[in-house]
């Protein structure tokens, strides 16, 4: 089991936002959440990426190769963040810092894991690059001179360099037409195949969701049905 | 826009390379000469000591515009910094400096610095000290508006998922992205610290005798405004002209920046 979820509640405040949710999912399995907007289908992913605020109180289990990541001090967060797990937004235009070019900030999250030069990144990405029909020329380019679909695949190249175990996807293919959402469909299921990476979609899509699916997680009111 | 960073970047040469553009030496007294109206060997005449006052205003503008440009430098980066972090890590920190700063924005800018630099003594530094004291909190408070705003950007959750290190996002993120207003907001600001720095000299809290400053040198011929104008009006002039550059570079900037160009 790569991750397995035990009784998560997420609250701000006196607001409850996820009422003890619990799932798990093993390596090389997607798991696919749905459920209406506002339902706490994001904040699922922000909780196991660790990316929620601090006036969120999470009680409950995360854990990840059996240890549990809720409470991780800073240092411990970092080491996990981009390696271990991944995570694709879901508008990746904007998870992309607009004043650098992709390959900088790609490059950026691999140097905080691995000793690569910026060679062997280059050639590493390039390499990835070709499985997910994106031309290398996006290393050099800005975010905003990218189209939905190439910042789509750019932000499962940054999610994926460094195969991650999990992959967190929020709504990856919300913003983007039938056609692109097809090419990244398709994209995120071979990577499960390459790498047999766990992923973990949140999606409104139900179509998409039969499609990439081997369990699907509904919430509703920050209660889980599976 | 290219006109008014060429005349600005002419005043900081005339202001850098001042030593060698002045005709006469700045500091040197002649009795004899004292008060000569304009003339073709003094062209902006002399002061009460007989000094050439042409080359007391190009000397002046060295000592001016490097002190409004180090002052302006110091409460920017300071202020920048102490609101990016204010705003990046919140909590305490962030309430007790903010609660600071509230503190100071109280206050009269001018009212202060004149109560600072006159607690401090006189000197040209201890009225830019006394300006640094309250001018960074304009700063921090624009910075940390920023920063708030930049951390609920996608691209802040997406640095911190990547594994990057709150230092790291800081600089490589954060203020990359809050420089360009900082930027405008300190261009803007150039103007007004010549001013309150010439004002604290003209009240006789900034340079001293026989630093040739514009503000100082106002205030030395202020009681022969109406016998020897061109003593005051020169360095009037100076002052006028460079605010008046500044401002309109800065707005300039601003339009440029903040994408107002149709």
């Amino acid at each position: 089991m790569i991750l397995r979820v035990e009784d998560l509640i997420v609250a701000c405040g006196d607001k409850k936002i996820l009422r003890g949710v619990s799932f798990s999912i093993k390596r090389g399995e997607i798991l696919v959440i749905v459920g209406e907007s506002g339902s706490g289908k994001s904040t699922i992913l922000k909780a196991i990426g660790g990316l929620l605020d601090k006036k969120f109180s999470i009680g409950g289990k995360i854990l990840f190769d059996g240890r549990d990541i809720k409470d991780l001090p800073d240092k411990e967060r970092r080491k996990l963040s981009g390696d271990k797990i991944g995570f694709i937004f879901q508008n990746v235009g904007a998870s992309f810092c607009p004043i650098r070019t992709i390959g900088e900030q790609i490059f950026e999250s691999v140097k905080a894991h691995r000793d690569w030069d910026k060679k062997f990144f280059r050639e590493r990405a390039i390499e990835l690059m070709e499985n997910i029909n994106l031309a290398p020329e996006v290393l050099d380019e800005y975010p905003f001179r990218l189209s939905g679909g190439m910042a789509q695949r750019a932000g499962i190249l940054a999610a994926t360099i460094l195969e991650p175990k999990l992959l967190l996807a929020d709504e990856p293919t919300s913003a983007l037409d039938v056609v692109t959402q097809i090419g990244v469909v398709k994209e995120l299921m071979n990577l499960r195949e390459r790498l047999e990476i766990s992923i973990i979609m949140v999606t409104h899509d139900l179509e998409i969701a039969r499609r990439m699916a081997d369990k699907i997680l509904t919430i509703k009111h920050g209660e889980a049905s599976q | 826009m290219k006109k008014y960073f060429a005349a600005a970047g002419l005043l900081i040469f005339i202001a850098v390379f001042a030593d060698f553009l002045t005709p006469f030496d700045p500091y040197v007294q002649d009795l004899e000469g004292a008060l000569t109206p304009p003339n073709s060997i003094n062209l902006l005449g002399t002061d009460r000591y007989g000094r050439d006052v042409l080359s007391r205003v190009i000397i002046g503008s060295q000592t001016t515009l490097c002190a409004a440009l180090a002052l302006l430098a110091v409460i920017a980066s300071v202020g920048s910094l102490i609101g990016a972090i204010c705003g990046y890590k919140g909590g305490r920190l962030d309430t007790f400096l903010m609660r600071m700063s509230d503190i100071f924005l109280a206050f009269p800018q001018m009212v202060f610095a004149i109560a600072a630099a006159g607690a401090l003594g006189g000197g040209l530094l201890n009225a830019a000290a006394a300006l640094a004291i309250i001018g960074w909190t304009k700063y921090a408070r624009i910075s940390r508006g920023l920063v708030l705003s930049i951390r609920s950007m996608p691209y802040f959750d997406a640095a911190r998922m990547a594994g990057s290190s709150s230092i790291e996002i800081l600089f490589a993120h954060v203020l990359p992205n809050i420089a360009g207003t900082i930027l405008v907001t300190a261009a803007l600001d150039i103007g007004t610290i010549i001013m309150e720095l010439a004002g604290l000299s003209f009240l006789g809290l900034g340079a001293m005798p026989p630093t040739a400053e514009w503000g100082a040198m106002m205030n030395n011929g202020r009681s022969m405004l109406q016998t020897a104008p061109w003593v005051i009006l020169a360095p009037g002039t100076a002052i006028f002209i460079t605010v008046a550059t500044f401002n309109l570079l800065g707005d300039k900037l601003r339009d440029f920046l903040g994408g107002d160009r149709q």
